[in-house]
């Protein structure tokens, strides 16, 4: 117990680097998503291309190689930014391909009338997307999106490996001060709920509020 | 709407021209940008000779090779066990008994919401278990608890009707399940399994940080080589498509399985949601 209350400013720390990495990355994969998601439906033939690019390669990257490429990499071309900077950068270029093939899934769940029903109104494709069938998708995305950050949350421990200050990089530091180790974790863990539940009834909140049965 | 046309109208020939203008200025821009990493590849010596050099000695060719041979070994053990680990957890959660049932929730909710990292690391550090092991029990505990939501989730969405009918015939619980519901919830499952399984490949690099000499960890090794004039960047050129090829072969696979079995008449009675990552919510895509 005396673990927590010993180090809790380090815990702290450690807790507040991992909400602030996730908050960023979490709004950089949403418009990155987004975007990368209007692309992959968008009528022009490259910009479809450029997005089912990205969706796969992003999709099938393991974490750890591009975390491994951007932190350690990108220096080498003379780019030198802070770490936490770089880490928000790869969580949320990943995050953003899983973020846009829920939103594509979420316009394929708006009815073809609504699209149809809108051209025939005279409405362009942007007016169309973000008028008539976004608002539509944006409710029946809510509980997968909210499962994305949820994921994006936990992957940000491995930030903490690539020593960026998170919540699980503490435990080297405890460890050194001679803690013991299984309390440590269990108070980490503890943490990443904290933070994996409150996302959760985040988005439960927002799918009462918004969600509606079709 | 499955085909995204009802989004805007087939193009008269002026929207085809401006289409057109758009295309070419958007590809213009990416060759561009492409152009000028090479061009900053070039600029700091990403290509000289000294720097690709290494991936011509055999010795180094082996490490690569050794380290993917173990990044395959963590694979396959994780996906065995997983499987193994969500078969019983999903026993656990469809049994008729409360408490089996409570206690296996219990278990998938904690495993699904923790990191799959702190899980390795504290079997690394704090039960002090080698490398293999520890990534192994860890990606086995996080997806092995996906995987049984799945399963669970697939022999859920069996249709009634298979599962009355076979009581009807008095059939025995374990005998419905054998029989009936397990075979046709498998076969409308795999594409789901497998993508599952292409987190778990993804999730062996991993293994990186805890020091167990997978691919990544041979990367590392070549690319930290004054001798070589610390070949960073070829590495990295080297590692990722590798990496990617087998991960894209995978799901690749994932979406084969699952075309070939929209045409299958007998996983007819089944239509499967898939698995949700994390927690709690309902709905979702495979966990990233």
């Amino acid at each position: 117990m005396n673990v927590l209350t010993d180090n809790f400013s380090t815990y702290g720390e450690g807790f507040l680097g991992t909400v602030e990495l996730t908050v960023y990355s979490s709004l950089l994969a949403l418009v990155l998503g987004f975007l990368m998601a209007s692309f992959r439906v968008a009528p022009v033939g490259s910009f479809r291309v450029i997005g089912t690019v990205w969706v796969t390669v992003l999709r099938n990257t393991p974490l750890t190689l591009l975390f491994f490429a951007v932190l350690l990499g990108l220096p080498r071309f003379g780019l030198v930014l802070p770490f936490e900077v770089f880490a928000v950068l790869a969580l949320g270029c990943y995050t953003s391909a899983f973020i846009c093939e829920v939103l594509r899934s979420g316009i394929n769940t708006v009815s073809r009338g609504q699209g149809e029903a809108a051209r025939s109104l005279g409405m362009s494709f942007s007016e169309t997307l973000n008028n008539v069938v976004l608002p539509q998708a944006f409710r029946s995305v809510i509980p997968p999106i909210g499962s994305t950050l949820i994921a994006l949350a936990k992957n940000s421990a491995i930030a903490g490996a690539f020593s960026v200050t998170e919540l699980l990089g503490t435990y080297k530091t405890l460890s050194e001060l001679g803690y013991n180790i299984v309390w440590t974790f269990i108070w980490i863990a503890v943490g990443y709920l904290i933070i994996t539940l409150t996302i959760s009834a985040l988005f439960n909140v927002l799918e009462k509020r918004y969600g509606v049965a079709r | 709407m499955t085909d995204s046309t009802a989004l805007y109208d087939i193009p008269g020939p002026k929207t085809r021209q401006r289409h057109r203008l758009y295309g070419i200025v958007s590809t213009i821009a990416i060759v561009a940008l492409l152009g000028w990493i090479l061009y900053l590849l070039f600029d700091t010596g990403q290509f000289t000779a000294a720097k690709w050099a290494p991936f011509e000695y055999k010795g180094i060719q082996e490490l690569l090779l050794r380290g993917l041979g173990n990044t395959l070994k963590a694979f396959a053990f994780a996906a065995v066990f997983s499987l193994i680990l969500g078969t019983i957890l999903a026993c656990g959660r469809l049994s008729d008994h409360a408490p089996v049932r409570w206690v296996s929730t219990l278990l998938v909710e904690f495993f699904r919401a923790m990191p799959v990292l702190v899980m390795i690391f504290f079997i690394f550090v704090a039960l002090k278990v080698q490398p293999l092991p520890a990534l192994v029990a860890g990606l086995t505990l996080y997806n092995g608890s996906v995987l049984a939501e799945v399963f669970r989730a697939g022999v859920n969405s069996v249709d009634r009707g298979q599962r009355e009918a076979s009581y009807a015939l008095g059939m025995r619980k374990t005998q419905v399940m054998a029989h009936v519901l397990v075979p046709q919830a498998v076969r409308a499952m795999l594409p789901t399994i497998i993508s599952q399984l292409v987190v778990a490949l993804k999730d062996t690099s991993l293994g990186y940080l805890i020091t167990y000499e997978e691919f990544l960890h041979a990367g590392k090794l070549i690319a930290s080589n004054l001798d070589y004039d610390l070949p960073f960047i070829p590495v990295v050129m080297v590692i990722s498509p590798i990496y990617i090829g087998m991960c894209m072969l995978l799901s690749w696979f994932a979406n084969w399985v699952a075309r070939r079995q929209r045409r299958n008449p007998k996983t007819e009675a089944v239509d499967i949601a898939p698995a949700k990552p994390g927690t709690l919510l309902p709905g979702g895509t495979p966990a990233p």
